[in-house]
């Protein structure tokens, strides 16, 4: 199942500017390339600023790029209007971090599907919506009777996340775009969502943009990782390669990080923390020079390209170069 | 350092009492982490939030808590404000916007420590800036308004700002679930570095839903569900030895590295917390526990200490 590209994004650029007097350009995004396959699982791994939820924003036709394509099915996305856009939103559908922000808390749960049968299931009758409905709640492990009729705060935070997960699988998406969808939920609850993930990929083919800061849930449901810092991809690739041979100094550091129950840490090696960053989106070098323990002078000058050190593993850092 | 005892903490409302804190016990000795993991509901941050600041609709419903031989509860506003930042000190959750936008982190500084009675400014500022170096962040930050710091960068401050009268306890309730892993691992280390070498607080209370950062720093956890302490005991036990099914759901539910899907597949925990207007009879697990049988229905288990400093509430362990 897993071959042929569902989604390739080339060179995307998204470059946002700040306020009116001072202001100055934050490159959320900056110059970015990767493919998704069919069927495949792909984690987008980064910190707060890091641009990953911009990423998922220009997949979904939420943004629009200041450079680059976006290729879903090798058709650029950019100029999608009206049918073709509902289309596509059948294909590729998004579930976002917070559940309680994507609902009306004034409307009963049952009202989150309708605006999916309004827009792109017109022609389904009032009986097989139902049926839809239920089947799709029940495929993400709730049972209909628990959940249909109720208004959005009567649900936990696991249940409606579920609710809404529910509403993007009913149209059978080939491409989800999942950001941060469980980092809200208890743990119990965070592992029943990513196995769902899994089982669509496993049963339908579908593809999923997992974007998210915690790398063990990546670790668990990935076969790719896409590991980004300040707008730019510093390493990427088959998800054992990059987590059991970290290349790039900054994926070194987050792994170190991770709370790992097998791991013990010591608190000798301290790590060095963010520092005031004024006019790091415009130095000519790589970005993560203000922290890197390993910086040498070309750094701080020139930006290193990914390079594929391995098969299926891509560093871009200047130690790695020939 | 501190004794709860039986405390009982719950809210009022309109359809009735929500048993939030049920009789939990345990106590915070010096020179320790304490740990308290729990699900959300699981009432840990009510239960440190009702040690500092009780206010409407949270009620102190009975037991007590000795610090340094005296009840907190008990005290009112008044006596209260004299402890807080010098005896007691949270850094709460969503302290991140606890910071007054409007001033300087100087300037927030020293209106602490004038309200808490110190008249030398100079004296109070040179400490703000040696604890600023501390935590890795540069003097100026005293002269920064908070919107000009970064998330992680204001959790620092927050620390700094919390610790600065040297508190005998510091409670931080959830302080890393906003940052990023390095982030975090930086606060980790820094709370460390404060109470283990620095010795600038007594004993840390770190309230998280992540057990797995309790193994990192604790040095002594207590796991909490639906109001209750179902188990409490050195990390290390906790972590590879737990007794109570829930501690064991709660550390299976939990991905580590190396664990893939496609090699081995996690379970969660089945079903919802429970709803604490009106908590399930006998041990409030009962309805979600794969070991349930029929006195878990009808008596509460107690606390019993199965092997040195090792406690757990469960049916399985009596007798």
């Amino acid at each position: 199942m897993k071959n042929g590209s569902m989604l390739r994004v080339e060179n995307l650029t998204k470059v946002f500017n700040t306020g009116f007097i001072k202001g100055f350009e934050i490159r959320a995004v900056d110059d970015v390339s990767f493919t998704i396959n069919k069927g495949e699982i792909v984690s987008l791994i980064g910190e707060s600023g890091s641009g990953k939820t911009t990423i998922g924003k220009l997949i979904l036709h939420l943004l629009t790029p200041t450079s680059g394509r976006i290729l879903f099915k090798n058709r650029d996305i950019s100029k999608l209007k009206g049918a073709d856009l509902k289309a596509y939103y059948q294909d590729v559908q998004g579930v976002f971090q917070d559940p309680f922000s994507s609902v009306n808390p004034l409307h009963r749960v049952d009202h989150v599907f309708d605006i999916i049968f309004e827009n792109l299931l017109k022609d389904v009758d009032e009986k097989e919506k139902n049926v839809l409905v239920e089947d799709a709640l029940r495929n993400v492990k709730l049972n209909p009777k628990n959940i249909l009729g109720k208004y959005p705060h009567q649900l936990s935070g696991g249940q409606l996340q579920r609710v809404l997960l529910a509403r993007a699988l009913i149209l059978r998406p080939q491409l989800l775009i999942a950001d941060e969808i469980v980092s809200m939920l208890d743990a119990s609850v965070r592992i029943g969502v990513l196995n769902l993930l899994g089982e669509f990929r496993d049963k339908y083919g579908m593809s999923v943009l997992f974007i998210t800061h915690d790398l063990s849930l990546g670790y668990y449901i990935s076969d790719k990782a896409i590991i980004m810092y300040r707008g730019r991809i510093v390493e990427m690739g088959d998800i054992k390669k990059v987590f059991h041979n970290p290349l790039h100094p900054y994926t070194q550091m987050l792994l170190q990080s991770v709370p790992d129950l097998n791991v013990k840490w010591e608190f000798k090696k301290r790590i060095e923390p963010e520092k005031e960053e004024k006019g790091i989106y415009a130095i000519s070098g790589c970005r993560y020079v203000f922290r890197c323990p390993r910086k040498v002078e070309i750094c701080q000058k020139d930006r290193p390209e990914l390079l594929e050190v391995e098969k299926n593993h891509w560093v871009a850092c200047h130690m790695y170069k020939r | 350092m501190l004794r709860v005892n039986d405390l009982k903490v719950y809210y009022k409302t309109p359809s009735g009492y929500i048993k939030a804190v049920d009789g939990v016990s345990f106590e915070v000795k010096k020179g320790e982490i304490f740990g308290i993991a729990g699900e959300s509901g699981c009432g840990k941050s009510t239960l440190v939030n009702s040690l500092i600041l009780r206010k409407p609709p949270m009620i102190h419903m009975g037991g007590e808590a000795l610090l340094e031989g005296k009840d907190i509860m008990t005290l009112d506003e008044k006596e209260y404000r004299k402890i807080r930042y010098t005896k007691i000190s949270i850094i709460p959750q969503y302290s991140l916007n606890a910071l007054n936008p409007t001033k300087k982190i100087r300037e927030i500084v020293w209106d602490l420590a004038k309200e808490h009675g110190y008249t030398d400014k100079e004296e109070i500022e040179s400490k703000l800036r040696e604890r600023l170096r501390m935590v890795s962040l540069s003097e100026q930050v005293a002269n920064m308004y908070p919107i000009e710091l970064s998330g992680g960068m204001k959790q620092r401050v927050v620390m700094v700002v919390s610790t600065l009268l040297d508190p005998k306890i510091l409670i931080a309730d959830e302080i890393t679930s906003a940052l990023d892993v390095t982030n975090q691992r930086i606060i980790l280390e820094l709370l460390y570095y404060f109470i283990k070498e620095e010795k600038i607080v007594d004993s840390i209370i770190f309230i998280t839903h992540d057990i797995g950062l309790l193994d990192k720093i604790a040095d002594r956890i207590m796991v909490m569900y639906a109001g209750k302490a179902v188990e409490i005991g050195p990390t290390e036990k906790i972590i590879n030895k737990p007794t109570h099914p829930y501690t064991q759901l709660l550390l299976n539910s939990l991905p580590r590295l190396g664990i893939n899907y496609e090699k081995e597949r996690l379970q969660g925990i089945p079903g919802e917390p429970p709803a604490l207007l009106k908590p399930p009879s006998g041990c409030r697990l009962h309805p979600r526990c794969p070991y349930a049988t029929d006195i878990c229905t009808m008596k509460e288990p107690e606390m019993i200490e199965i092997e040195k400093s090792h406690f757990v509430a469960c049916h399985m362990y009596r007798g």
